[in-house]
C-alpha cells in the first residue's frame, strides 16, 4: 500500500455455540449426522411450530460478554430478519440484531508495529455480540437438476461478534481473530472449528488518508474461513482499494467474496441492490431478561482468561510471548501445563517440557493432550528430579521419560530401579577428575597453554568415566578447579 | 339427531346411558346429511374417530371421568391433528399432512375428546365471512344464502348445525366471536396466552388465540378447562387461575356487578335491531342486581387501523414459509430457478385476500415505512390496552355488540375489502389488548341471530364464563336451533 493511506478493518465473526440442543428447539447439534435427521417441526419451519429459547446459549453469550468486559443488557430483543432462501425454512432468521445481549468490551492484541509506529499491545473494541440461529445448508453442486437442502444446521445457536473498526492491518485482523478464537475455545463456547463452519469471519475494510477522521467507503469481504485467508484476502482487498483510489477511482460499497483458489476478492452484490430485511420484533418470543443472579453465576464460573494467564506467566515463570502463545493454543494443553507447573514447582521447567518432550510425543503419536498417558503429577515428579539435580536433563529425557510413557512406574521408582541417580558427591567426582586429568596429559597441557575450548572435551571424558550419572554442574566446577591447580 | 348440548351428553356418557361410539356415529350421520349444503367440513377420518370413541368408552367403563371424555369435537383446519391433512383453507398447503398434534389437540386427546373433523375457514383465517376459503364457503345454517361469519366459519357451523357439541376455532381479530354471533352459538376468545398456540398455524402471532365454541358457556368451559394453561412449547403462554371451576360452571352472582358500556361502541353504524337486543340483554342482567356504568375507550377509533397494520405485518412474515420448498404445493419454474419457483408457487397457491395482506404487511415493514406504520401501530396498541385498564377501574365487565349487523348475503362485502374489515370494529380492540371476551346469543332480528360480547380484565376468563352462564341460566336464546332439512 502506498504511504499516506491507512486501512480500517472491522471483523464480524459467527461463532457456533456448543450447546446440546438447538437455539429454539430440542434437536441435537451433532456435526455430520445424515442430512435432515436432526430436525423437528420447529427447525423445519412447519406451520404452527414456535421457538423456545435455549437458556444455555444465553449463558454462553453472557460468558463471552463478561470475559471481554462488556455491558450485559438486562432486556434484549429478538427480531425476525426476513428473506427468501431454500435453506431458511421460516423465510426469516430469528436474530437479536441491534438490541443485543452483549454490548461493548474489548480484546487485546499485540499491535502491528509496522502500522502503529511502535510495538506494544492495543485494545480492539467490540460493538456487540448477539444471539441468532444458523440457517440450513444448500448444496447446488451435488445434482445437476436440483439444489439439495440439509436442515440439520438450521437453528444451531450462533453468537455473532461484531468488532469495532479498530484494526489497521491484515496482521492485526488475523491476531484479533486468533485472540477471539482462543477466548471462544477457552470459555468452552464452541469448538471453534473453522473447517466445519463453527467459526466464520466476514471483514469490513476501507481506506482513508492518514490523519483523516472520517471513514472511507467500505467493502465487506465474506467467508474468510481460516486465519490465513483473513490475512490474504485483506491484503488483496487493501491493495485493490488503494489502486482504485490512486487512479482517482472510488470504492463501491458492496459485498465481495474471497476466492481462495484465485487469491482474489470478487464483487457479489452492491449495496444499492441490498436486501431490505424488514426487521421487526419476534412476536413468538418475549424479551430476553437476564437477572443479576444469572450474571453473577456465570461470572463465578468463568475460567481464568488467556490474557490473565499470560500476564501471570510472564511475571511468575519468565516465559516469552512465543512460548505463552503455544501454551495457550488449547485449553486442555494449558490445563496440563498449569498442573505440571504446580507439581514440579517450576513454571519455566514445566514450559520447557510441554513445548519439548510432551509436544514431540503428542505429534509423533498424533494425539491430543487428553490422550497423553502420563498424568501431570507423575511427569511433575520427573521434572522435579531434574530440578533437584537428582538426575540430569539428558537422563530424564532419554531414559526416564520413555519408561514413564511405557508405564514402568513412577519417575522415582524408575530412577531407583535403573540406578540412574546422579552423583553429586564432590569427593567421588574429584577422584574421577583426577583420573581423567592424569589420563589426558596432552589436552590438559594444551588447555593450560590457552586452548580453553578443550574444557568441554575434558568434561565429557569425566562424565563418560562416571557412566553418564555425574552431575555436570559439579563436574564442571571440580574440573575447573583441577585445571587451575595444576 | 343434532348433537347440541355438551353438558347433556356428558351426563349420558357418565351414567352409561350412551356410548361415545354411538355419539360419534350420530355426528358422522349428521355431517353426511347436512354438509352437502353447509360445507362446514374439509376432512374427516371416520375410522380413526370411531376407534378413539371406543377407547373413550373403555375408559368410561373403567370408571374414568373427565370433562370431555367421549365427546366429539370439530377442529378448525388451521390446527394440527397428526395424520390428517391440514389445509388452512388454502391451495398452498396441498398435500400437507399434519405430522404432529397441536398442544390444545394433544390435551383434548389425552382427556379423551374425539376429534371428528377438520372445519372450513377463510384462507389462513383471514376473513370475516368464511367466503375466502379456497374450497368454497361454509353456509349459515339459519339461512344458507348468507355467510356464517368467519374466519372460524366451519367450526361455528358445525356446532350450530349440531354436528358436534364442541369445536375449536381461532380468533385473531374476532374470528370465533363474529361467526358465533351470526350463527347463535357461544364462543370464547381467552386471554392471550391461556391457550397454547403451538400447532395453530400462525396468522398474526401476537394476536392469535385458539377459541372454544359450543352452544353455551358451560359447554365450552368443558373443553376450555382441559386445554388451558402454560405450555413449554409456547413461550407466550400463561397459566389461568380458577380452571378447576370450569368442569362444572356455576352462574356468577350478578348482584352489584358493574357492567361497563363503552360509549364509542354505540355509533350510528349499529343496526337498531342489534342495539335493542343488547339493551334487552342488559335488562336481564339488571334484573339480577347488575347495573350499567358508562365507560370510555377513547382510542377505539384507531383500533381498525392499528389492527390491520400489525396483523398484516405479522402475516407477511408468518406466511413466508409457504414457499414450495419443503411441503405443500410446488409450481415448477420455467427456468429451473428457485426464485421463480417460489414466486409461482405463492402466486398459484395463495388467494387474493391473503396476497392483499402480505403486500400490505410487506409495505408496512419496509425500510422508511416501519416507523410511520408498524412502530406507530405498536404505540397505538399500548394506548388501546390502557383504555381498557382504565375502564376496568369503573366496571367489572364490559358489554358490547359483536358486530354492527347480522349475517349478510354472500358477495355483499367481498368487492369492498374495507367494508369487510369494518365488520371487525367491536372485536378487534380486545384482541389488541389481549383480553378475554366472548360472544353469546342474545336473540334474533329479522330472523337472524345476534350475539353480544362480554369483555373481562386479563385472566378473568373463568369469571367471564360464569357471567355468561348466569345470563344463559336466565334466557333461552341459546336453545334456539336452526331448522335444517336433511
Amino acid at each position: 500500500m502506498k504511504p499516506g493511506l491507512e486501512a480500517i478493518i472491522g471483523l464480524e465473526v459467527h461463532v457456533q455455540l456448543r450447546t446440546r440442543s438447538k437455539m429454539f428447539c430440542a434437536c441435537r447439534t451433532t456435526y455430520g449426522a445424515p442430512p435432515n435427521t436432526q430436525t423437528c417441526p420447529v427447525c423445519l419451519g412447519l406451520p404452527g411450530a414456535l421457538p423456545v429459547l435455549n437458556r444455555e446459549a444465553v449463558r454462553l453469550g453472557l460468558a463471552l460478554g463478561l470475559a471481554v468486559g462488556a455491558r450485559i443488557r438486562e432486556h434484549s430483543t429478538f427480531y425476525r430478519k426476513q428473506y427468501f432462501y431454500p435453506d431458511l425454512p421460516k423465510g426469516y432468521q430469528i436474530t437479536q440484531g441491534p438490541v443485543a445481549l452483549v454490548e461493548g468490551g474489548a480484546l487485546e492484541i499485540p499491535g502491528d508495529p509496522v502500522v502503529r509506529g511502535a510495538a506494544g499491545p492495543v485494545r480492539i473494541g467490540l460493538e456487540r455480540a448477539h444471539l441468532e440461529e444458523d440457517a440450513g445448508k444448500s448444496s447446488h453442486d451435488q445434482r445437476p437438476d436440483a439444489t439439495l437442502v440439509d436442515l440439520n444446521r438450521a437453528g444451531i445457536p450462533l453468537l455473532e461478534v461484531v468488532g469495532s473498526p479498530d484494526l489497521r492491518s491484515p496482521q492485526e485482523a488475523s491476531d484479533f481473530l486468533k485472540a477471539l478464537h482462543r477466548l471462544v475455545v477457552f470459555l468452552g463456547l464452541g469448538e471453534g472449528n473453522l473447517e466445519e463452519g463453527g467459526f466464520r469471519c466476514d471483514a469490513n475494510v476501507s481506506l482513508r488518508r492518514v490523519g483523516e477522521a472520517a471513514y472511507g467507503t467500505r467493502a465487506e469481504v465474506k467467508n474468510l474461513n481460516s486465519f490465513r485467508f483473513v490475512k490474504q484476502a485483506l491484503a488483496f482487498e487493501i491493495e485493490r482499494q488503494a489502486a482504485l483510489l490512486q487512479a482517482g477511482g472510488r470504492v463501491a460499497q458492496e459485498t465481495r467474496g474471497w476466492d481462495a483458489e484465485k487469491g482474489e476478492t470478487r464483487a457479489q452484490r452492491s449495496k444499492e441492490a441490498a436486501m431490505d430485511y424488514r426487521y421487526f420484533p419476534e412476536p413468538d418470543l418475549p424479551a430476553l431478561a437476564v437477572t443479576e443472579a444469572e450474571i453473577t453465576a456465570v461470572r463465578a464460573a468463568l475460567p481464568e482468561l488467556p490474557e490473565a494467564r499470560s500476564r501471570r506467566w510472564r511475571a511468575a515463570f519468565d516465559l516469552g510471548e512465543e512460548e505463552i502463545a503455544t501454551l495457550l493454543q488449547d485449553p486442555a494443553f494449558t490445563g496440563y501445563f498449569e498442573a505440571l507447573a504446580v507439581a514440579c514447582g517450576n513454571g519455566k521447567a514445566a514450559a520447557t517440557w510441554m513445548l519439548g518432550e510432551v509436544s514431540r510425543t503428542l505429534n509423533e503419536q498424533g494425539r491430543g493432550i487428553g490422550a497423553f498417558p502420563v498424568p501431570p503429577e507423575a511427569l511433575g515428579e520427573l521434572v522435579g528430579l531434574v530440578e533437584a539435580r537428582t538426575i540430569s536433563f539428558g537422563t530424564a529425557k532419554e531414559q526416564v521419560f520413555p519408561a514413564l510413557l511405557a508405564g514402568e512406574g513412577s519417575a522415582g521408582a524408575i530412577v531407583a530401579k535403573r540406578g540412574l541417580a546422579q552423583v553429586s558427591d564432590r569427593t567421588a567426582i574429584e577422584a574421577l577428575v583426577a583420573q581423567v586429568l592424569a589420563a589426558n596429559p596432552g589436552p590438559v597441557a594444551q588447555f593450560r597453554s590457552g586452548k580453553t575450548g578443550l574444557q568441554g572435551f575434558l568434561v565429557g571424558q569425566v562424565l563418560k568415566a562416571g557412566g553418564g550419572r555425574l552431575d555436570p554442574k559439579v563436574v564442571n566446577e571440580v574440573l575447573v578447579e583441577g585445571l587451575a591447580k595444576g | 339427531m343434532a348433537l347440541g348440548r355438551a353438558m347433556g351428553w356428558r351426563r349420558s356418557l357418565d351414567s352409561g346411558d350412551l356410548s361415545s361410539e354411538s355419539l360419534v356415529r350420530a355426528a358422522f350421520d349428521r355431517i353426511r346429511a347436512l354438509d352437502g349444503t353447509l360445507h362446514a367440513i374439509l376432512a374427516t377420518d371416520e375410522a380413526r374417530s370411531l376407534d378413539l370413541a371406543r377407547k373413550a368408552d373403555a375408559r368410561l367403563r373403567a370408571g374414568e371421568r373427565s370433562p370431555v371424555l367421549g365427546l366429539p369435537i370439530v377442529l378448525k383446519d388451521n390446527l394440527h391433528w397428526s395424520g390428517l391433512p391440514m389445509t388452512c383453507g388454502s391451495r398452498v398447503l396441498d398435500g400437507y399432512v399434519a405430522p404432529y398434534d397441536a398442544t390444545v389437540v394433544g390435551r383434548l386427546l389425552e382427556a379423551g375428546a374425539i376429534p371428528i373433523a377438520k372445519a372450513n375457514l377463510d384462507e389462513f383465517a383471514m376473513g370475516s365471512s368464511g367466503e375466502y376459503s379456497a374450497f368454497g364457503p361454509a353456509r349459515n345454517p339459519w339461512d344458507p344464502t348468507r355467510v356464517p361469519g368467519g374466519s372460524s366459519s366451519g367450526s361455528v357451523v358445525a356446532v350450530a348445525a349440531g354436528y358436534a357439541p364442541l369445536a375449536l376455532g381461532s380468533d385473531t381479530g374476532g374470528s370465533v366471536r363474529l361467526p358465533a354471533s351470526f350463527c347463535n352459538v357461544t364462543a370464547l376468545r381467552p386471554t392471550y396466552g391461556v391457550l397454547s398456540r403451538y400447532g395453530l398455524t400462525a396468522m398474526a402471532s401476537s394476536l392469535d388465540q385458539v377459541g372454544p365454541i359450543a352452544a353455551t358457556a358451560a359447554d365450552l368451559a368443558l373443553a376450555f378447562g382441559v386445554m388451558a394453561g402454560a405450555d413449554p412449547l409456547d413461550s407466550t403462554s400463561v397459566d389461568l387461575p380458577g380452571t378447576e371451576r370450569l368442569a362444572d360452571l356455576q352462574p356468577l352472582d350478578l348482584e352489584g356487578l358493574r357492567i361497563g358500556l363503552p360509549e364509542e361502541y354505540f355509533t350510528d353504524g349499529l343496526e337498531p335491531g342489534v342495539r335493542e337486543l343488547l339493551d334487552a340483554a342488559l335488562r336481564v342482567f339488571e334484573g339480577r342486581g347488575a347495573r350499567r356504568v358508562p365507560v370510555s375507550l377513547p382510542h377505539t377509533r384507531y383500533a381498525i387501523d392499528t389492527y390491520y397494520l400489525l396483523c398484516t405485518s405479522e402475516v407477511s412474515s408468518n406466511l413466508s414459509r409457504f414457499d414450495g420448498v419443503r411441503y405443500g404445493l410446488r409450481v415448477p419454474s420455467s427456468d429451473g430457478g428457485l426464485p421463480e419457483m417460489m414466486a409461482r408457487t405463492r402466486d398459484a397457491g395463495l388467494g387474493d385476500e391473503v396476497k392483499r395482506r402480505i403486500l400490505l404487511g410487506t409495505f408496512c415493514l419496509s425500510k422508511g415505512y416501519y416507523d410511520a406504520f408498524y412502530l406507530k401501530a405498536l404505540k397505538a396498541r399500548t394506548l388501546i390496552a390502557e383504555d381498557f385498564r382504565a375502564a376496568f377501574a369503573q366496571a367489572d365487565i364490559l358489554a358490547s355488540p359483536v358486530s354492527p349487523g347480522t349475517a349478510f348475503p354472500f358477495g355483499a362485502k367481498t368487492a369492498d375489502p374495507m367494508s369487510m374489515y369494518l365488520a371487525d370494529v367491536f372485536t378487534v380492540p380486545t384482541a389488541l389488548a389481549g383480553l378475554p371476551c366472548l360472544s353469546m346469543p342474545a336473540g334474533f332480528t329479522g330472523g337472524l341471530p345476534v350475539g353480544i360480547q362480554l369483555i373481562g380484565p386479563a385472566l378473568s376468563d373463568v369469571r367471564l364464563l360464569e357471567a355468561a352462564h348466569a345470563f344463559q341460566s336466565l334466557t333461552r336464546h341459546h336453545l334456539e336451533t336452526p331448522t335444517l332439512s336433511a
